[in-house]
Parts: structure tokens; sequence; C-alpha cells
């Protein structure tokens, strides 16, 4: 930044501080739907740690690597590979890998929600939001908006680095694309069911590591329960039991969606065999969703600044 | 700027606003109480963030149950409490919340340099705002409620927290604000004598209903009595009061060990100064007492207001 008295003076010499005195400000002022976007962007850059401290960068950078490495793996092995071990499609599907990296996810969804959340809560800095034009109930879905987006980013991402090693090793165009897309959609109501999960929890507390702790054991013990549900239900042979236990984890539940919605590749033990199952899946997504969003506006009303 | 007509908020165990008619007109207006006066509750009803339980209010026209986001885009707010993120720069947060205001990315950019430069934050604009001092969080406050240039500003509590110094320059600011600048200011504060010096009209709180509301010199007018010292022994001031009473003065013992004396007519002077001499006392000063925004309060508080 330049220093004000390093600008040039009007004579291009003196480095000269001019006091110019209050100057009114007489431009544009934007409506509510700039303002919006403008909160968005850049509570969805801050997820990422950009414009923070260089402290806050490491994590979600770190994991976006992490989430990443395997899919640039798997895209030079099959690249590579491809014509020496017959490979007709990729070594792992996408709507699987979410799962296989639900850890990094968690993690990322943890630490991020009471970033954008908690944060507010905790400095007070929600009072001055709520003392401008932007309504409440905007505030609180904007906030819902980036942190979907940033989770959507995270899952996304490594799916598209598979999706264009597919097309490079000259995997069925059509097909990849297809798979990829629907692929991309479980992604997104992945990362809405995490997000809004994960943001109600950490509207609850201003701490932020104990919103930190909750959002973690709630996501990964969910996940570990479920999953190990599913694994017995389906060893003794009462897939219904683990169908049911799917629904309670976020992972299970959307990876069903996708199997159910799309016929892509179950990663659980005990997908929805179903289409009563199925829709019962869709429900509890979509009611995950709304509800969430729903309990974050209740929980804002009370709040005051 | 702001009008309010029998505007009440009643909370589950406290009336925090009792039926409250107050007119804000332009320049500055401070807002005086005693901390649960019902200050921060009118702001922040004002502000549309809080309901009003009954009565309603008008700021810069607008109504408040209805047009509060108007309300909000041309009302600046600076809240008693800590609200700066400690990662953050005073500079960013102060763009953002431009922006937050409605402005555009650039000009917010630009008013957030200026206004930082007029509540005097300089280099250390830059730095994360968990480092600064009371006096620098309370003027990155400042400059977030400035940086939309609003047509009025609430400032809860500028001062609070602050040595004497800085409070010095934190009313400075404000007095510059309302003038210089040319925007409204209501402004809080708990210590009574600060806002004489600053505020053109003065409105008093007192358990959530209107004590009084004039022009600040209004408050300041002669008492029509003399303060009086004196020194010659260590109940010099009693010996006088008496000698004053006996001669059928109205004389009374004030702060310190003064004595205040209630003029009668223009020979009232005269006669302490004699009275002093015939005691062998030492007269060392006399002056006319003037009132301040305390006695207000002194006077007998709820006396001046109609009982409920």
């Amino acid at each position: 930044m330049s220093h004000p008295s390093d600008a040039a003076g009007p004579t291009g010499s003196a480095a000269v501080i001019h006091d110019l005195g209050y100057r009114p400000y007489t431009g544009p002022r934007l409506g509510e739907s700039a303002i919006a976007r403008s909160l968005y962007v850049t509570g969805l850059r801050h997820t990422y740690g950009l414009g923070r401290s260089a402290r806050s960068k490491v994590l979600p950078m770190l994991l976006l690597g992490l989430m990443l490495l395997p899919a640039l793996i798997l895209v030079g092995v099959l690249v590579q590979a491809r014509t020496i071990l017959d490979l007709d499609e990729q070594l792992v599907a996408y709507s699987t890998y979410p799962i296989t990296t639900q850890l990094l996810i968690s993690v990322f969804v943890a630490a991020q929600a009471p970033a954008l959340i908690s944060r507010d809560l905790r400095f007070g800095t929600i009072s001055l939001y709520l003392a401008r034009p932007l309504l409440r109930r905007s505030y609180v879905l904007v906030r819902l908006a980036s942190l979907t987006v940033a989770t959507f980013v995270l899952v996304g991402a490594p799916l598209l680095l598979l999706y264009v090693g597919g097309v490079l090793a000259d995997l069925p165009l059509g097909r990849e694309t297809g798979r990829f897309l629907a692929a991309l959609l479980g992604a997104l109501l992945l990362a809405a069911c995490l997000s809004g999960l994960a943001a109600v929890i950490s509207a609850l507390t201003v701490r932020r590591g104990l919103a930190v702790a909750a959002v973690i054991i709630v996501l990964v013990i969910s996940y570990t329960v479920v999953s190990t549900i599913q694994g017995i239900s389906d060893d003794v042979g009462s897939e219904s039991v683990g169908e049911v236990a799917g629904i309670f984890s976020p992972y299970t539940l959307v990876n069903g969606v996708q199997v159910f919605l799309f016929d892509s590749p179950a990663a659980t033990a005990t997908p929805p065999s179903t289409d009563a199952m199925g829709v019962l899946y869709l429900v509890a997504t979509v009611l995950s969703i709304v509800g969430s969003a729903i309990a974050m506006l209740v929980r804002y009303r009370r709040v005051t600044g | 700027m702001i009008e309010t007509a029998g505007l009440s908020k009643q909370y589950p165990r406290v009336t925090a606003l009792d039926r409250l008619d107050v007119r804000v007109g332009e320049g500055i207006t401070g807002l005086v109480g005693a901390n649960g006066a019902g200050k921060s509750t009118l702001i922040k009803i004002l502000l549309g963030l809080v309901p009003a339980t009954s009565g309603t209010a008008t700021v810069l026209g607008h109504d408040i149950a209805t047009e509060g986001a108007r309300i909000r885009a041309l009302v600046g707010y600076m809240p008693e409490h800590d609200c700066l993120p400690a990662d953050v720069s005073a500079s960013d947060l102060v763009v953002h919340m431009g922006q937050m205001s409605g402005l555009p990315y650039a000009a917010a950019r630009e008013r957030a340099a200026d206004v930082l430069r007029h509540v005097g934050l300089a280099e250390e604009r830059y730095r994360p705002m968990g480092g600064y001092s009371t006096g620098m969080k309370q003027r990155a406050k400042l400059a977030q409620a400035l940086v939309h240039d609003p047509r009025l500003v609430l400032l809860d509590e500028p001062t609070n927290g602050l040595d004497p110094s800085s409070r010095e320059d934190m009313l400075a600011l404000v007095r510059r604000i309302g003038t210089e600048f040319g925007i409204a200011v209501l402004v809080t504060s708990h210590l009574l004598g600060e806002l004489e010096r600053v505020s053109d009209n003065v409105v008093v709180l007192d358990g959530g209903r209107l004590l009084r509301s004039s022009a600040t010199v209004d408050f300041l007018h002669r008492t029509g009595s003399l303060l009086v010292e004196v020194q010659g022994g260590p109940d010099a001031d009693r010996l006088l009061g008496q000698a004053l009473v006996d001669a059928g003065l109205g004389a009374r013992p004030a702060d310190g060990r003064l004595i205040e004396v209630e003029i009668r007519d223009e020979a009232t002077p005269d006669v302490i100064r004699d009275l002093t001499v015939e005691l062998g006392l030492g007269l060392v000063r006399m002056q006319e007492r003037h009132h301040r925004i305390e006695d207000v309060f002194r006077e007998g508080g709820a006396g001046s207001v109609p009982p409920v």
C-alpha cells in the first residue's frame, strides 16, 4: 500500500500530506441483492482463508490438496496403464470417492463452519451485520450458501480431476460425462447436508473449539456407527436394517440417493434396494437440508446484536 | 431526525422503555442515563434490531416497524460491546462493512481509507484488530459506522473503557462528526459530564422514562447561588456558614469544603465578604454556581416527571 506521504503532491514534486477534510459520498448505493452477493463471495473466500491471515489458509488448502492427491494418482495410473491393465472405467467410481475421503470432508466442514458462523457470534460482529440493510434471514441463508459452495468445491474438485483424466485416457465421453454430472449433483447434495448440519451446531455455541469438536464428533461418529450397522446387517442378512440406518449419516444418505436416482455404484454395504426406500432417502435428504436452514433462521431470530 | 411516540419496550421482567416521547434533531444529541436506563434498548429499537412492544418511531422520516432496511442504509451504528473480529485488520473490516452498506468495492476501499484517516488509525489499520488497544478498537468501531457516509450515527458509549486522554480525543472526534462532517449524532454515555461539552441537546433517560429533553445550554443555566471557599482553621467553612444563616441568608455545605449561598440581592456578595472579615477568615474564592447535568438527577429525579 502506498503511504499517504509517498503520494506526489499536485505539483508532482513535494511529498505533502494533504488534509482534504471530510468528503461526503455521492456515488451509487447498491441494493440488497448486490450486498448479499458481496457477503457470499467474502464468505466463500474466507472459508479457504483468502483475505484472512496466512495461518487460516493452511488447513483448508491442505485438505483441498489431500482431497486432490488420490484423484491425481488414480488419474495418473489410468492414463499411464490403461492399455496394460485393460481398463475401461475409472479405478474409483465418482459416487464412492466422497465416502472414501469422508474424514477429510468432515474435518473441513468442522473447521470452516465455525469460522463462518460462530465467529460472527463470538466477536459480536453479527451486530454490525444486523445494523445494515441486509435482512436477517438473507444473512443466514447467504452464510449457508457460502459454506455449502465451499464444501461443494472441496468435494467436486477431485471429481473434476477424475473426469478430466478419464477423458484424456479416452474413456467413453458420453458415459463419463453422465456419471460425472450425476456425481456433481450428489456432491452438491452432500455439501448442503453437511453444511446445514455443521452450521446449526456452530450457531449453538460461540466457542469455536467446542463447535469444531462437536461437528467432527457428530459427522465421524454418525458415519462410523452407520457403516458398522450396515456391515453387520449385511453379514446377518437383514439388509433392511442397514438400509434404514443409512439415513442417519449424510455420507451414506447421499450415496443412497445417487444409487436410487442414477444407479451409481454403491459405496455402502446396504444401499436402498427398493423404490420406496429410495424415495425415503430422497425425502430425508431434502428434509435435512431444508430443516437445517429453518433451524438456522429460528436460531438467529433471537439474536439482537 | 428521530421522533418517538409512546415508545415502550417490555421484557418479561423489566420495562426497558416506558412510553417514551423523544425528538432528536440535527447536530449532536447526548442520550444520558445510568446503566440500565434504556439507552441501548432505544438505539436497538431505532435500528429495527429489537421490536418495540408498543408505540411508534420514525428515523429520518422512515417508520421503524416497516422500513428498517431503509433506515439501516442511512444510519451508522457503533455498538457498545466488542464487535471486532480479532483476526481481521481494521482496513479489511471497514471495507467489507462499506460493501455491506451497499457501496461498490472500489468506493468502499476509498471511503474506508478516508474514514480510518479521520478517526486517526494510521499504519496499524493493516494489523489484525486482536492486538489493538481499547482506544484503537473504539476508533475502528467508529470508522465502520461512518464508512457509508450515513446521515445519522448512533454511538453507544463511544468513550467506554478509554483513559482520560483517549476520552478527550474521542469526544473531539464526536464533535467533529456533528459539525465538520455534517452528520447528525446521537451519542450515549452514563458519564454525564462529558456529554454536556460536546452535545447541542441532551436527552436524559431514567428507568426507561424521559426525565428531561432540552438544549444543553438550558441545563447549564445559572442557579442563582454562589460558591464560597474560605480558609482559616479546620472548621472555617462551618463558622461562616453559621454566620450566614444567622444573617438570614440561605447557606448550605457544598462539595468539599465549599459553601453554597443563595443570592438574595445585589448586596449578597458584600455581606459574605464582610462576614468573612469579621470572623477573621481568608476568602479564597467566590463564584457563581452553574448547573451541571448531574443536577437534573440530584434535584429529585422522578419529581420532575408526572408520577405513573
